[in-house]
Order: C-alpha cells, then sequence, then structure tokens
C-alpha cells in the first residue's frame, strides 16, 4: 500500500515550498500540488485540485490532502462532492500546512498506510503552538558562532530548546542504552532527523532519542538537539544492539554533513 | 411566463449582466471586510459560464444549465464563493432535471441549493454570510407557494426577501468566513456573498418577467 500527499493552497509558491521541504524528506513519496487560480494567481480551483488528485491517485493506492486557508478546505470537499468515488481513497486531514505535509510525507515515505499517514499529519499540530522549542533564525557569523557553523553570513533556521532536553526513559530490562555526541553544527535539523527517522522506521525496533520516538521527525525536531549535546539513545527487543548501533553510527557519522 | 431551459438561460445571461455591473460594488464591500476579490472573481465566473453556453451543447431541462453553471463557478472562481455558489448550483441542478418548474419546484430549487451552502460552508443565518439572504429567500419561496402562488410569484418573494436579507447583513457582526478575522469592526458593512446572492436571485426573476436577453 502506497499513500501520496495532496497540497492545496491559495498560493502556488506557498504548496511548491511545502512540497519541496516533504520531498527533501521523502524523496519516494509522490507529493503533488493544486495550487493557486485558474491562472496560477491567489485563490483555489476546483480543476487544479483535481488534476492533482487524479495524477497522484494514478501512482499510488491512497492520498492525504492537506489544504490552507477556508476556501482550499471548500475546494477540496468539493471536488470530492462532484465526484463521491474520491472519497474511498482520499482524506483531507485537518493540520498545519507545512508541519502536516512534512509529517505526512515521513510517514507515508516509511511505508504506512492511508490511517497512519492521516494521523500523523493530524497529529503535527502538537508540534507548534505551545511553549518549548522553538524556530530561530540564526544570523552566522564567520568566525563559528554559537552554534559552531563554519558557513559565513548566512541566515539559517535551527530549533532551539530554551531548556535542555529532558532526560530519558527508564530501560527496561531487555533494554540497551547509549550515549552520542550531535557532531553537525546545526543540531540535528530537519534533514538529519529525517534520516534518522527513517533509519530506525527501516530498523523496525523501537528507538527512543533524547526520551522521544525515532520515528517521529517531528518529535527529534522538537527535541532540539544543537551540536555538541549529547544525547540518550535507548532500545528494546532482539535487535535493540543493532539498532542502538546503528543510530549511534548515523549520528556520529554527522548525516554526512560534517 | 414558464420557466424552462430557456429561461435558465436567460438567467445566466442577466446574472452576468448584473454582476458586470456590481462588480465594483462587490469588490468595495469586500475590500471592507474581506479580501477585495469578490466583485472580480463573480464577474470572472460567470463571464467563464457565458463562455461555456456559447458552446452549442444541447440542453433540454433546466438543470442541465445549472450543472454547467455550477461546474464553470467551481473552476472559474477563485475564494471561497466557487465551491459555495458551485455547490449551491450542483445541487439545485440536481433537483431540476425537468422542462420547466411549477411553484413547488422552484421552491425545492432554492433549498436545494441553500442546502449546498450549508453544507459546504457549515454557516446558519446571523453569521453574516451568503445564507442571511438565502435562507429568508427560501422561507419566502415557501410560504407563496403554499399560499398558491404562481412560479414566477414565488421567485419574485424569494428575489424581494434575499434583497431584505442582504441588507440586514448590514449591523451584523462577522462569526464565519473571511470578515469574521476583524470581529466587532465587520459591523456596518453589508455583506458581499449575501449582496451577490440578491443579485443572483433579482437576475432569475428579471429573467422569467421579460423574454428580452441582455446584451452580452
Amino acid at each position: 500500500m502506497t499513500v501520496g500527499v495532496v497540497l492545496v493552497s491559495h498560493s502556488v509558491l506557498l504548496a511548491d515550498g511545502a512540497a519541496e521541504l516533504a520531498r527533501e524528506m521523502a524523496p519516494d513519496v509522490v507529493v503533488r500540488c493544486g495550487a493557486g487560480d485558474v491562472d496560477g494567481g491567489l485563490g483555489t480551483s476546483l480543476e487544479r485540485v483535481q488534476a492533482a488528485l487524479a495524477d497522484t491517485l494514478g501512482q499510488v493506492d491512497d492520498v492525504v490532502v492537506l489544504a490552507d486557508l477556508g476556501s482550499a478546505v471548500l475546494t477540496v470537499e468539493t471536488a470530492f462532492e462532484v465526484d463521491e468515488s474520491l472519497v474511498r481513497r482520499a482524506r483531507l486531514v485537518s493540520a498545519p500546512f507545512v508541519e502536516g505535509a512534512v509529517a505526512a510525507a515521513v510517514t507515508a515515505q516509511q511505508g504506512a498506510g492511508l490511517d497512519a499517514v492521516a494521523a500523523a499529519a493530524e497529529g503535527a499540530v502538537a508540534s507548534i503552538g505551545r511553549p518549548g522549542p522553538v524556530l530561530e533564525l540564526v544570523e552566522t557569523s564567520g568566525t563559528g558562532g554559537a552554534a559552531g557553523t563554519e558557513i559565513v553570513g548566512e541566515t539559517v533556521a535551527v530549533v532551539r530548546a530554551p531548556e535542555p532536553a529532558p532526560a530519558g526513559p527508564v530501560v527496561p530490562a531487555d533494554g540497551v542504552i547509549a550515549r552520542v555526541t550531535v557532531r553537525n553544527p546545526l543540531g540535528l535539523h530537519a534533514r538529519p532527523a529525517a534520516v534518522l527517522a527513517r533509519a530506525v522506521a527501516d530498523l523496525g525496533v523501537p528507538v527512543t532519542v533524547g526520551g522521544v520516538d525515532a520515528t517521529s521527525v517531528l518529535q527529534l525536531l522538537a527535541l532540539g538537539a544543537t551540536g555538541g549535546q549529547e544525547l540518550e539513545i535507548t532500545a528494546r527487543g532482539d535487535r535493540a544492539e543493532v539498532a542502538v548501533a546503528a543510530v549511534v553510527g548515523l549520528i556520529e557519522g554527522g548525516f554526512g554533513e560534517v | 411566463m414558464t420557466l424552462d431551459v430557456a429561461w435558465s438561460e436567460r438567467w445566466v445571461r442577466r446574472s452576468a449582466e448584473a454582476l458586470s455591473g456590481a462588480r465594483v460594488e462587490l469588490t468595495e464591500l469586500d475590500r471592507q471586510i474581506g479580501d477585495g476579490d469578490h466583485g472580480e472573481n463573480m464577474h470572472r465566473g460567470f463571464q467563464a459560464v457565458l463562455a461555456k453556453l456559447d458552446d452549442g451543447a444541447e440542453r433540454t431541462q433546466v438543470g442541465h444549465v445549472l450543472k454547467v453553471v455550477a461546474t464553470t463557478l467551481m473552476s472559474s472562481v477563485g475564494g471561497a464563493s466557487g465551491p459555495l455558489y458551485g455547490t449551491a448550483f450542483l445541487r439545485a441542478a440536481k433537483v431540476t432535471e425537468r422542462d420547466d418548474l411549477d411553484a413547488s419546484s422552484v421552491v425545492v430549487m432554492l433549498e436545494a441549493a441553500l442546502e449546498g451552502i450549508t453544507t459546504r460552508g457549515k454557516a446558519t443565518t446571523g453569521e453574516k454570510t451568503m445564507v442571511d439572504a438565502w435562507q429568508p429567500a427560501v422561507d419566502a419561496a415557501a410560504r407563496a407557494a403554499q399560499d398558491g402562488a404562481d412560479p414566477v410569484t414565488v421567485l419574485q418573494a424569494a428575489a424581494a426577501a434575499a434583497d431584505v436579507g442582504a441588507t440586514a447583513t448590514i449591523p451584523l457582526v462577522a462569526t464565519k468566513g473571511r470578515a469574521s478575522y476583524l470581529g466587532e469592526r465587520s459591523a456596518g458593512h453589508e455583506d458581499p456573498g449575501a449582496r451577490s446572492t440578491a443579485l443572483l436571485l433579482g437576475a432569475a426573476l428579471a429573467a422569467a418577467l421579460t423574454d428580452e436577453v441582455p446584451a452580452a
């Protein structure tokens, strides 16, 4: 079973940007946009939404649909009314547009079914709108700066935790635990988090990183793990040792960025 | 006058004419409490419907024409009014697959349109939306039909009630749609969707009162 993602937005730029982000983290997932009015200006068009749905459903079994402002939602519902057969294979979720798109795509990349992908998108609301880790724009400097980066004169987005990450959970009897230091200068940002989540999902072993479910990109991002920070890795089950070693290897390897 | 397929085509042409004439007024209303595109969107939508009607396809029933209106508005009107009016005309088309409308069919058509709008927009009366024009129109039409009025008189009752309903949105505070972002500041302005509803139903009446077709 494969699930694709359709992004419906008033803005072509907005949808394309969210799709770009989702594809970066889930390269094998079909992500299509139904955005803009008939001429590509701000608005929504039933034809564009229908085309995106048809294109996606031509390649995958089911599709999760995210929409931005009110009339984008109405347009999707209208598409379902015009062609009632769509409802069996397409589901409109109530989710934050960007976070939901990323969560849906990453979950779909892991081979999950429609229910799980929809739930991931809707669960993404938990990652926004509450105090805790925040996304900050940081002006980098040539001297390394606080984040230890060597990029000169660029603004980058990093997730920062206002407080130290919480301690890891109690490790069960059959568990394995290890500690590893994040080597990426920008910390566990979007791309490494996605790589890590995919790898852990492929392993099929329950793993926590910094106390959170390591298959969840959004939870990993919310850790706000910065470069140099130590993280606790735990796993349990038959292949716990292999899984922890693999995760430690990935993090120590710097995800190809260092 | 019979409310047949020729009437429904005249309704479309009268609507296009009315919306073309009101595009500045509607856009101005929408600029005050919305995003300022309602006049342009409705004008563009009905011009697209006119182009579709000129494709030469044979249409024998009222519902055939209303279906063209529905699908064209859905595709060509950006913003919420596309799906809202599109769904209204789609539902109306489904219940008017007949050669002409009697008094009760007019009521059924208006009820179906209102139901489409409330299904899609989840709005009810008093929220400063197009429902505040549609609901009194449906109620007035139903009363007229019950009193034994002919189909044209039923339309007249609906159009008059929609006009009153639209005007009555002026003091309301919006709680649905884009205008609700303004809260109390939305009071004092007429809702553009309610006004365009009144224009559409007024066009339906005008098309029933005379055979004349406005110049495109």
